[in-house]
């Protein structure tokens, strides 16, 4: 306990516990809309188009910014999006084949390219390939106040425009007929979801980051059927997740960030779909005995009265 | 800018523009076009049922019509103007299985999405809005069911939250893409009253209806669809036997022997 406590006033960690947290936080509101939309897969495919973006971005600058590195994967998951686009119109082809052959071509060249890097002479390549499984204990102050950024204006957006992501997500035909430029919001969204991805990718690394989208987002939804909740909640387990990663990654020795922060997402899962009222496994199965008892009840009642009945006869 | 407008309209024309005028109107998804040159113009106040075989268009009309789907030709006017300046005046009821009912949200809160398109982009409903909504559930039989999630109502009460929800649009012209599939009585009932109700108050309601049997009962204009129009007027002169043989190819033999439908030129010999 005392270890967490030395940690917590060391200011460098406080730094990376603050990106985590903020992190979590972001990729659980925007995942909550991309989950409902069911594009919680299009999350995993933008992080691993972003590794190339990523390597190409450092090729060609020699810089380790987070900023430098939000527009090169950002345009590598406009490229995948439109080649998933593409794809399913052009193809026969359903999109969850789409995505599957360009999210395995992107970070195949994403390894290609992060290799080459490996063997070039930047000087300051060391740390590129941390950024597989992510290590949180890398991120600098620059780092935290991008990402704090990153985090105002996502919270920002979706609050403003809450209305508008909320039609969209249920009902896109009714949001179109409205008037409401849904391509344009549809791309917004998406947009958000990529700077999520390319802001979670330093500390949760391009394989897990997606998990941040889905995991708390699913979880959130087992505990109401409220949109906005439902967003808040999201929200918080996603930055649940991200503060227990950190302290917990920087107490166990050798332990990654990434992958504990999304274990601790995925423990919340497992206590949102046992527990969670109404839709929770646990609920469901008392609802189902319940009505069985209150049916044999009745059937008993049914049964004494016709005895009762013959015994009269 | 009044000049242009005076200039823009056929000189000597007094009357009221009519809510729905589509002229010419193709749409095709890929080579073979799914609606062909399509011409009609409805009248103000009528109910008017858009009738066809699977495939005949009818949908992608209505879809065209509210610009959901691009056109490759031809015109669609609401009111004298193009349906995008006039979308205030248009309500839509989409199909039932065109959402995902498992969505998080109640049954008030969907019909208060019908009041988006009257508030500002950043607005959030208030007040006003629920009390609106409200009143749009109860004016379909639905009030008791304000609060409940959505995927605990049954078919038919799902579609009579989405007819609340156009209801809230407060529009002058209706869109309604077969609301009466697959409902229960107490729905097509509600439906029914629903339509004479919007009627009265000198609305315009275009309805992508299925069963012919219902057709003379609900509208007072038809129109015949078949990738093109077959035919378009008044129910009594439109919903012939020679007509709707025509519409559906040979499919109808059904009706031979099932529905009443008056023959266009047998006259009252039988």
């Amino acid at each position: 306990m005392a270890n967490i406590w030395s940690m917590i006033a060391d200011p460098n960690m406080q730094w990376i516990f603050l990106g985590c947290t903020l992190l979590g936080l972001s990729s659980g509101v925007i995942g909550s809309f991309s989950y409902l939309r069911k594009q919680s897969l299009m999350g995993d495919t933008l992080a691993h188009a972003a590794l190339p973006g990523i390597c190409i971005a450092f090729m060609l600058t020699g810089i380790k910014s987070i900023g430098l590195f939000l527009i090169g994967a950002g345009l590598a998951g406009l490229i995948a999006t439109f080649g998933i686009g593409y794809i399913t119109r052009h193809t026969k082809l359903k999109q969850d084949a789409a995505m599957g052959i360009v999210l395995s071509s992107f970070f195949g060249l994403g390894i290609v390219l992060l290799t080459v890097i490996q063997h070039g002479n930047y000087g300051n390549q060391a740390g590129l390939d941390k950024f597989l499984f992510g290590q949180a204990a890398s991120m600098i102050g620059s780092d935290v106040i991008t990402m704090s950024i990153v985090c105002i204006v996502l919270l920002s957006i979706c609050t403003l425009l809450f209305k508008q992501f909320k039609l969209i997500s249920f009902d896109p035909g009714f949001a179109r007929g409205l008037g409401y430029p849904v391509a344009a919001l549809e791309q917004l969204m998406m947009l958000l979801m990529v700077v999520a991805v390319v802001a979670g990718i330093q500390a949760v690394g391009v394989v897990l980051v997606a998990a941040l989208l889905i995991t708390p987002a699913v979880s959130a939804r087992y505990w109401t059927n409220k949109l906005s909740l439902m967003v808040i909640l999201s929200g918080i387990f996603g930055a649940a997740s991200g503060a227990v990663g950190t302290l917990f990654s920087a107490s166990v020795s050798n332990l990654p960030t990434g992958p504990v922060t999304v274990l601790a997402a995925t423990l919340m899962f497992g206590i949102s779909i046992l527990f969670g009222p109404q839709r929770g496994i646990v609920a469901k199965r008392l609802m189902r005995q319940r009505a069985k008892r209150r049916f044999a009840v009745q059937r008993e009642i049914s049964i004494h009265d016709n005895t009762k009945k013959e015994a009269a006869l | 800018m009044s000049l242009t407008k005076a200039l823009s309209k056929p000189a000597g024309s007094t009357a009221a523009p009519s809510p729905l005028s589509v002229n010419g109107l193709t749409v095709a998804y890929q080579k073979k076009p799914v609606l062909r040159g399509v011409t009609f113009e409805i009248n103000e106040g009528e109910l008017i049922g858009v009738i066809g075989p699977n495939g005949a268009g009818k949908s992608t009309l209505m879809k065209a019509a509210l610009g959901l789907i691009p056109s490759i030709g031809g015109e669609v006017l609401v009111y004298g103007k193009p349906y995008k300046e006039q979308r205030k005046l248009i309500g839509y009821v989409p199909q039932r299985e065109s959402v995902d009912w498992d969505f998080p949200t109640n049954a008030l809160d969907v019909v208060m999405m019908g009041r988006y398109g009257h508030l500002g982009w950043f607005r959030r409903p208030g007040a006003k809005e629920k009390a609106i909504a409200l009143e749009c559930l109860s004016k379909v039989g639905m009030a008791d069911f304000a609060d409940r999630q959505i995927s605990q109502l049954s078919g038919g009460q799902q579609q009579r939250v989405f007819l609340a929800r156009a209801l809230a649009q407060d529009a002058k012209l209706y869109f309604m893409d077969e609301p009466f599939a697959g409902v229960d009585a107490a729905t097509e009932k509600a439906i029914i009253t629903l339509l004479q109700e919007l009627k009265r108050q000198g609305k315009t309601v275009v309805v992508v209806h299925h069963d012919l049997a219902t057709v003379q009962d609900y509208f007072d204009s038809v129109l015949l669809l078949n990738v093109e129009l077959q035919a378009y007027g008044p129910t009594e002169q439109v919903f012939t036997q020679e007509r709707l043989q025509q519409t559906y190819g040979g499919r109808l033999a059904f009706l031979d022997r099932s529905f009443q439908v008056p023959a266009a030129d047998s006259g009252k010999g039988v």
